[in-house]
């Protein structure tokens, strides 16, 4: 399983890449694992709209599951990830690369102190 | 297979809820209403209860008995006799969408050109297996572009010669919801203009009927087209005979087309089993509720179906999914599959025309008597409004004499609205022959007056 340390991490297995004042999120390697095949990814926020920590900003369907995918940080969202709709094997074959969700402008920075660690997200699946 | 639980399951469980028998279950109960003792009479041998039931049966006036001129919705059509052979199969006989589908191939199959049949008919790219009937099939469009604009859109326009019992079912659907519906309280004769007004960018949805609940034709593609300048989706409910003849309402702008599909070899039978036209673009598939067939190869390359877009659905989905009910009219899907088929393009068009012709000379020589004028010059199918020169449910009783059952009284189903008593609405099929409307003018002869 491949969890980057450098990221920042939800109980929800989605993750958050942090770029000056710009956080980039996805969902993890174990959840597209957990997912199995992915068919169908609607990210249901749209450029310029402010979403807080924990909102809904976007549906992920497999074969057999819908998940909903939750922003681990609050900000205003400045891109969308568009290739998802047409490609959405991405998330499966490359999670935390090609196959990010959404950027947003982070508004409160400081939000990103109470997600885990890499340490402590692998820790969280292990008792999964 | 269902296999019940053993007497030691039964055990298990009530010992881990900690209860000592089933009837520990019901002590909320009152103990005398727990198993009341019924009045029933003495037990039937099958001959006596076979009697009895058909001397209920005999009470019933049904359209075999009567001529009929009542549509409303539900329309007297003939009914070949391959679709109640072809559906009675016992391989067909179970009304469902299978639970261990692709197992169920012909099914499947027959779902799938049911779907395919319906996408043709009405000129759109994608068509579930089915909804209960035509006001649901409305009710669920609703639920699609709420969905769709994922609730930030909460107007819904229903047109007001939408079928009333249509609306009510919209009201029902959404009656706990912050949805605000418009439109229909306007005058049932009013043009789809009068729409215009009520379309804003709140809008989710638009709501016409075609042909309207009134019989009445209209050509809504400016009301489309400004529905879509306000980014709202337009919903189309349809009666297929009508289909035969008209442009399909995927060619002029629909982004959803529903419709009571009894007209097509289900019969009238007290108001169900009906079923529910649902057709959609390909573009809101993700959102579209009820199940749906797809044909694809096996891995030997041999044709298939299978339930497909199953993450729409409620059991995956759950309370975010589009709808709750994904239940399909599986047994009227098949038998209008089967009509269709066995009318085939020509058939369906000739059988409109017969529609149209017979209900247009029916309004000639209806009007042709003193006192009777039509109600709205607009064009019409299959079923017009005539103006009476009495109450239209004394002439109803009057027909009734002459054992013909009339059209709909228009104050039955707007009961609340002035100006209505005298409004009859006569549907003609091919089941109205000649005779039959010379009889139904020479009735009202005798009660017409000017």
């Amino acid at each position: 399983m491949n969890i980057p340390a450098s990221f920042k991490y939800t109980k929800n297995d989605e993750w958050i890449k942090v770029e000056g004042n710009v956080g980039i999120i996805g969902i993890t390697d174990y959840a597209q694992q957990q997912l199995s095949d992915i068919v169908f990814v609607e990210v249901v926020v749209s450029v310029g709209d402010t979403i807080k920590k924990d909102d809904n900003c976007a549906t992920i369907e497999s074969v057999k599951a819908a998940a909903d995918v939750y922003s681990p940080a609050s900000g205003v969202v400045i891109e969308v990830n568009d290739q998802l709709s047409n490609s959405p094997e991405l998330i499966n074959s490359d999670p935390y690369g090609s196959a990010w969700l959404l950027k947003i402008e982070l508004s409160d920075p400081s939000e990103l102190e109470e997600l885990l660690t890499a340490e402590a997200y692998i820790k969280k699946i292990e008792e999964k | 297979m269902f296999s019940p639980h053993t007497p030691t399951e039964k055990e298990e469980m009530l010992r881990a809820i900690g209860v000592q028998s089933i009837e520990d279950l019901f002590q909320d109960v009152p103990k005398a209403h727990r198993f009341p003792s019924l009045k029933l009479p003495p037990p039937l041998m099958e001959m006596e209860a076979l009697a009895e039931m058909q001397n209920f049966a005999d009470g019933n006036e049904t359209c075999r008995d009567l001529i009929s001129f009542l549509g409303a919705g539900a329309y007297h059509h003939y009914i070949p006799a391959a679709v109640d052979a072809i559906i009675r199969r016992g391989e067909f006989y179970t009304a469902y969408t299978p639970y261990q589908p692709e197992i169920s191939q012909g099914t499947l199959q027959a779902i799938f050109e049911y779907q395919s049949l319906i996408a043709a008919l009405t000129g759109m790219e994608v068509c579930n297996a089915s909804h209960y009937d035509g006001a649901t099939a409305v009710a669920e469009a609703v639920n699609m572009a709420v969905a769709h604009f994922r609730g930030k859109r909460t107007g819904i326009v229903i047109s007001p010669s939408l079928n009333p019992q249509y609306t009510e079912t919209v009201q029902t659907y959404t009656r706990n919801s912050t949805l605000a519906l418009t439109g229909f309280e306007l005058d049932p004769f009013s043009s789809p203009d009068s729409l215009l007004p009520l379309i804003n960018t709140n809008t989710a949805l638009v709501i016409v009927q075609y042909p309207d609940f009134l019989g009445r034709l209209f050509d809504y593609r400016k009301l489309i087209e400004a529905a879509h300048q306000s980014g709202a989706l337009v919903c189309v409910a349809i009666n297929p005979i009508a289909l035969g003849l008209l442009t399909p309402p995927g060619e002029f702008g629909a982004d959803i087309v529903t419709g009571e599909g009894q007209p097509l070899g289900i019969p009238l039978s007290f108001g169900g089993p009906y079923l529910g036209l649902f057709a959609t673009k390909l573009e809101f598939v993700r959102k579209m509720a009820g199940r749906l067939v797809g044909e694809t190869v096996d891995i030997d390359g041999r044709r298939g179906y299978v339930l497909t877009l199953t993450a729409r659905e409620q059991h995956i989905r759950r309370e975010k999914a589009t709808s709750n009910i994904c239940t399909n009219q599986g047994l009227m899907a098949l038998a209008s599959a089967v009509y269709l088929s066995l009318l085939g393009r020509q058939g369906l068009r000739e059988l409109a025309e017969l529609c149209y012709h017979k209900a247009h000379y029916t309004m000639q020589r209806i009007t042709e008597l003193p006192g009777f004028t039509l109600k709205d010059p607009q064009p019409f199918f299959n079923e017009f409004v005539i103006h009476c020169p009495t109450s239209a449910e004394t002439i109803n009783a009057h027909l009734l004499e002459h054992g013909i059952l009339g059209g709909l009284a228009l104050s039955q189903a707007y009961p609340n609205r002035p100006g209505m008593e005298n409004l009859l609405m006569i549907a003609v099929t091919e089941m109205n022959s000649r005779d039959d409307i010379e009889a139904l003018a020479s009735a009202l002869a005798e009660v017409s007056h000017d």
